[in-house]
């Protein structure tokens, strides 16, 4: 706060157009306006979206049908379908383990890195010593962290979650900290000239200003945190989506193991619904 | 006479890297309650600084500041700031933006509805409260800002060129509603701008300054009768009122760029 009312006090706030935007430009900055516009177009963008899903099954149905594909080399749609509903007695307590293991990584890495970056760039100075280190945490892929974490800590849960929680922290960390950088001097002297706490100029400048960020964080730690759930299960335990793709792939069951990859990507799907529905919410001013 | 704004020998000067740079030197002004006075110079003078320096968020480094009889230092709630631009905040509906101020100040926001919905009449913004800003015009924007600071009722208004991002009809429009609602309220208010007619035509009082540093050049008493309507701004009067204080502006800047006063931020900082 001392910095801000000596920043104040040496520099009158400059009112930019578009202050909003800026920082926009940054690694994922065009997700938030991918998010932001999802909703406008309505039913007929929906009605559009499946008209290709059915033409695309359809044709591919026909092809494999016609050209005599081997199952075990690509299975028909249908014939994916019919065996996940075949199997999914026994495919369903993977999909909850998965699902637990990363709803937990992702809460326990997404909260941690949200308060990390609201603290962190209120100092500048310890967010250049630490931006580094947040760096090499997203550029190093954590799923190699998994068989040390499995070392220690058993073919359990445990370094699963972990492991997600590496994954997707940094990396709603490193946009949340693009967010909260965005000072509205304008907006924060709007609110300091009305006595505004530091706690008030936080929670009703900084973090709406911040939260289209935020999100775009969410959403991509979200699916990091997915790989990173499925490829753990892959490197050791017997539980796990993971799992079953090596488990059906080593049987050469590739309808279950289609099957399967559907379950993950509707866990990813549900992951960016989810987000959207954050940002339509609270952050639809944007784009 | 109750004096609200009362600067003596005000200065400010700033410490940047390259060196020091005066921006103000030497201001004086008195205000009296009810008071409209208007701040004038060419861009870059020290006229916003001067005004933010009453705000207390950007104090002046000598001198002294009184508003309200009080020394200017924390901000306060009874002294309103409307700025350059609207300054709404983009994720909140007009409403929940004008109730803003009561929220940081705990206050109790259904105690001011009526007063909100009749500044809300008063600027035609009565249908818009749920409208988010960015569907609002320039005008409606900083309409809703002046209604945000009065819903508070502050004794003083600061107004920092409050209508320089509008077009020129739009502008001709708020000024003449700013004079009614001045009418109305009979707040004091302090208005910075560099449009010498927009002064002339809104104020009591028009303070002339000069380029860095700004020095009060000369103070004008506007006598042009009130109500003051939108024809005021073709009258002979008003016409020869303005080529007065312009022919004084360029005045003053020719006499200190020859006596070597003048500097701009390239002079003060190479030196």
């Amino acid at each position: 706060m001392e910095d801000l009312d000596k920043e104040l006090s040496e520099h009158v706030p400059e009112f930019k157009d578009n202050a909003e935007s800026e920082g926009e430009g940054g690694a994922f900055g065009g997700v938030s306006k991918v998010i932001a516009t999802a909703h406008t177009h309505g039913w007929k963008q929906a009605a559009g979206v499946i008209g290709v899903a059915i033409v695309v099954i359809g044709l591919a149905e026909i092809l494999i049908r016609v050209l005599n594909v081997p199952e075990f080399v690509l299975p028909t749609p249908s014939a994916i379908v019919v065996a996940l509903f075949e199997s999914i007695n026994s495919i369903y307590p993977h999909f909850l383990y998965t699902l637990l293991e990363l709803v937990a990584g992702y809460v326990i890495g997404a909260a941690i890195g949200m308060i990390f970056a609201a603290v962190l760039t209120q100092f500048p100075y310890f967010e250049t010593i630490v931006t580094p280190y947040i760096i090499l945490l997203i550029t190093t892929p954590t799923i190699a962290l998994v068989p040390l974490l499995m070392m220690r800590l058993g073919f359990t849960i445990w370094p699963r979650i972990i492991a997600v929680a590496l994954a997707s922290g940094p990396m709603v960390m490193i946009n949340s900290m693009t967010g909260f950088r965005r000072a509205d001097m304008p907006k924060i002297a709007l609110a300091r000239s009305y006595g505004a706490t530091t706690f008030q100029i936080f929670l009703k400048i900084r973090f709406p200003l911040a939260l289209p960020m935020v999100n775009v964080g969410l959403l991509v730690g979200g699916i990091f945190g997915l790989i990173t759930a499925v490829g753990a299960d892959m490197v050791g335990g017997d539980m796990g989506l993971g799992n079953r793709l090596s488990y059906y792939s080593s049987l050469g069951r590739m309808a279950e193991f289609f099957g399967v990859i559907i379950l993950v990507a509707l866990i990813g799907i549900s992951i960016w619904i989810g987000v959207s529905r954050i940002n339509k919410k609270w952050a639809s001013w944007t784009g | 006479m109750n004096i609200q704004i009362d600067v003596k020998n005000a200065s400010k000067t700033y410490h940047s890297e390259r060196g020091e740079v005066e921006a103000i030197r030497d201001f004086s002004m008195e205000v009296a309650e009810g008071d409209f006075v208007a701040i004038v110079g060419p861009s870059g003078c020290g006229k916003t600084t001067l005004l933010w320096g009453l705000t207390g968020l950007h104090p002046f480094s000598g001198g002294s500041a009184k508003i309200l009889g009080d020394e200017v230092g924390k901000p306060r709630q009874d002294v309103g700031i409307i700025f350059q631009q609207a300054n709404l905040l983009p994720w909140r509906t007009l409403i929940d933006n004008i109730h803003f101020p009561l929220e940081i100040m705990g206050e109790d926001v259904t105690q001011y509805e009526q007063r909100v919905h009749d500044l809300l009449q008063t600027v035609g913004l009565v249908g818009f409260e749920d409208n988010m800003p960015n569907e609002l015009s320039g005008g409606m924007q900083q309409r809703a800002s002046i209604v945000r600071a009065l819903s508070v009722d502050p004794k003083v208004l600061l107004m920092d060129e409050p209508f320089g991002a509008l077009d020129a009809y739009t502008r001709d429009e708020m000024d003449a509603l700013l004079l009614s609602i001045w009418n109305k309220t009979k707040k004091t208010i302090a208005f910075v701008t560099h449009r010498i007619e927009e002064a002339v035509y809104l104020a009591d009082r028009v303070y002339v300054m000069t380029p860095r540093p700004a020095v009060n050049a000369k103070t004008f008493t506007i006598d042009l009768p009130r109500p003051r309507p939108e024809g005021t701004m073709m009258t002979q009067d008003f016409f020869n009122i303005v080529a007065t204080i312009k022919q004084s502006i360029s005045d003053e800047v020719k006499k200190q760029k020859q006596s070597g006063e003048y500097q701009t931020e390239k002079y003060s900082t190479a030196f």
